[in-house]
């Protein structure tokens, strides 16, 4: 079976001043299977922003190589949900959810299909409306919506609710979590968030500051919800990954 | 009724300031405290505008906003043009930029009888004093606009497999639109100066001229005249300006408070 996303001793070097070279990334190996949910978490400084672009086509490795099922990753190859909204300001939600289609070729969303999602994420009375118009977890909903419509099947979400209040965030997973299995698509998510990691994935990559990194699956039962985060299972694993954090 | 209330609460002080002014320079010229040949009253800048109203709107007014425009608009397309091509060409930018800052040392007066030489004494000596002036505001505006864009922006679409045109028209342009209207609003009224100074050097019609005319005839009512239209003019032009860029950047609007 082809990988929906494989990164092969990719390493990657920032050059802040010519002379000095850093690896922010260094001999990275991460697959993902078709459909699966993987949260990349670690702290700052270890890169976890710039494998999502590497992997979106934005940027290009210095060593080694990514594919997005078999074919090299370029723009376009997939779908990618940076961590502010970025909606276009002039454009209406609409409009806006529906951007990625004017640069592709061939089978396009269309006006249709884009209502009927909106219908399903409540938005429906938002179609016309500006994005100042919206509160935060409309836009982020807006957005993720946007990425869903670029219709490819690896989606990269960095941080997605990492600026959203508690409250809301609760109700972007509980979303998230309803329209999972329908959705049918390969997550790659960034998160500060170690609740958030356990409960919508997989499986849960670790980045170490040494630049290496550990792979934690999550073996908790699907389809789940929001209020699980308060049981054992949860809980053990969340002591787990913060001992390993802090002993990394 | 809501907006009537909301601009006399804006307004109210400057109106009232206005007709406070209005009323004592009236009363210094009437009461021949200030002789007026120095300085006219009010009311009789309003009588010789009266007066003279066929000259001044149908001949001299005509004139100089006709000038006003085809400088403006040479200017604007012109701006918007050079912005965008130094945007995509760093050689450009490199080489053009430079010399559209030290275009703006060069004083716009010792430099207008050269364009009296070059087109004489026909529209396009003014025009040409007009798009000089108007061009600056312009050009940074629009090349600022396009360069302090977001480039989150453009990762974005760049992730969903844009290309450098679909970026630029999608996201750059109207990012750029805020910015390019700040140059637009204060180039309008620095087309209004450029045509009257390019009238002053050398013109048969225009309020420019008009005003250099009366001055010459001692009619100090007449250079007032001239002056009032003209102010009035630029306040129009900068209203419709203002209203072209309400319209056009709705999405704009409700930032700012």
């Amino acid at each position: 079976m082809t990988m929906a996303l494989v990164m092969k001793n990719v390493s990657y070097l920032v050059r802040p001043e010519k002379r000095h070279k850093k690896k922010i990334i260094s001999n990275v190996n991460i697959t993902l299977k078709k459909g699966e949910f993987v949260s990349l978490i670690g702290k700052s400084g270890t890169g976890k922003s710039t494998i999502l672009k590497l992997c979106a086509g934005l940027l290009k490795p210095d060593e080694g190589e990514i594919r997005v099922y078999g074919k090299a990753t370029e723009p376009g190859s997939v779908g990618y949900m940076p961590q502010k909204d970025l909606l276009l300001p002039w454009r209406t939600v609409l409009e806006n959810i529906m951007l990625a289609s004017e640069f592709q070729k061939g089978a396009k969303v269309t006006k249709h299909e884009a209502r009927n999602w909106l219908k399903r994420v409540g938005l429906k009375d938002y179609e016309n409306a500006l994005p100042r118009e919206l509160s935060g977890g409309m836009r982020q909903r807006a957005a993720f919506l946007r990425t869903i419509l670029t219709e490819k099947e690896v989606l990269l979400l960095d941080e997605p609710f990492g600026a959203l209040d508690a409250l809301t965030k609760k109700e972007m997973h509980s979303w998230l979590l309803s329209i999972w299995e329908e959705l049918n698509k390969t997550i790659l998510f960034i998160t500060h968030d170690l609740e958030e990691a356990i409960l919508l994935s997989d499986r849960i990559i670790l980045l170490h500051l040494d630049q290496t990194t550990e792979e934690i699956p999550v073996d908790l039962p699907r389809p789940r919800h929001s209020e699980m985060v308060h049981t054992m299972d949860m809980v053990n694993y969340k002591k787990m990954i913060e001992k390993k954090i802090a002993d990394g | 009724m809501a907006k009537l209330k909301s601009f006399f609460k804006d307004y109210l002080l400057f109106i009232l300031f206005l007709c406070v002014i209005i009323v004592i320079w009236e009363w210094l010229v009437q009461s021949g405290k200030v002789p007026s040949f120095i300085l006219p009253s009010p009311s009789s800048v309003i009588r010789s505008i009266v007066e003279n109203r066929e000259s001044l709107f149908q001949e001299h007014l005509l004139a100089t906003v006709k000038e006003v425009a085809i400088g403006f608009f040479i200017a604007a397309a012109g701006g918007i043009a050079l912005s965008i091509l130094m945007y995509f060409s760093k050689a450009l930018e490199k080489m053009i930029y430079p010399v559209v800052l030290i275009s703006q040392t060069i004083p716009i007066i010792a430099l207008s009888p050269v364009f009296v030489l070059w087109f004489g004494y026909t529209i396009w000596s003014k025009v040409a004093v007009t798009v000089l002036i108007a061009f600056f505001p312009i050009v940074v505006g629009m090349y600022d606009g396009l360069k302090n864009s977001d480039p989150e922006y453009d990762e974005l679409l760049q992730s969903m497999g844009a290309n450098k045109w679909q970026r630029f028209m999608k996201v750059k342009l109207p990012m750029a639109l805020p910015s390019l209207f700040s140059g637009l609003k204060l180039a309008i009224v620095f087309s209004v100066v450029g045509a009257t100074i390019g009238e002053w050097l050398g013109a048969s019609v225009g309020l420019g001229y008009y005003s250099r005319r009366m001055s010459g005839n001692l009619n100090a009512e007449g250079v007032f005249a001239a002056v009032f239209l003209l102010s009035v003019l630029g306040m129009v032009l900068f209203f419709v300006v203002t209203l072209l860029q309400k319209w056009m950047l709705k999405w704009n609007e409700e930032k700012k408070r």
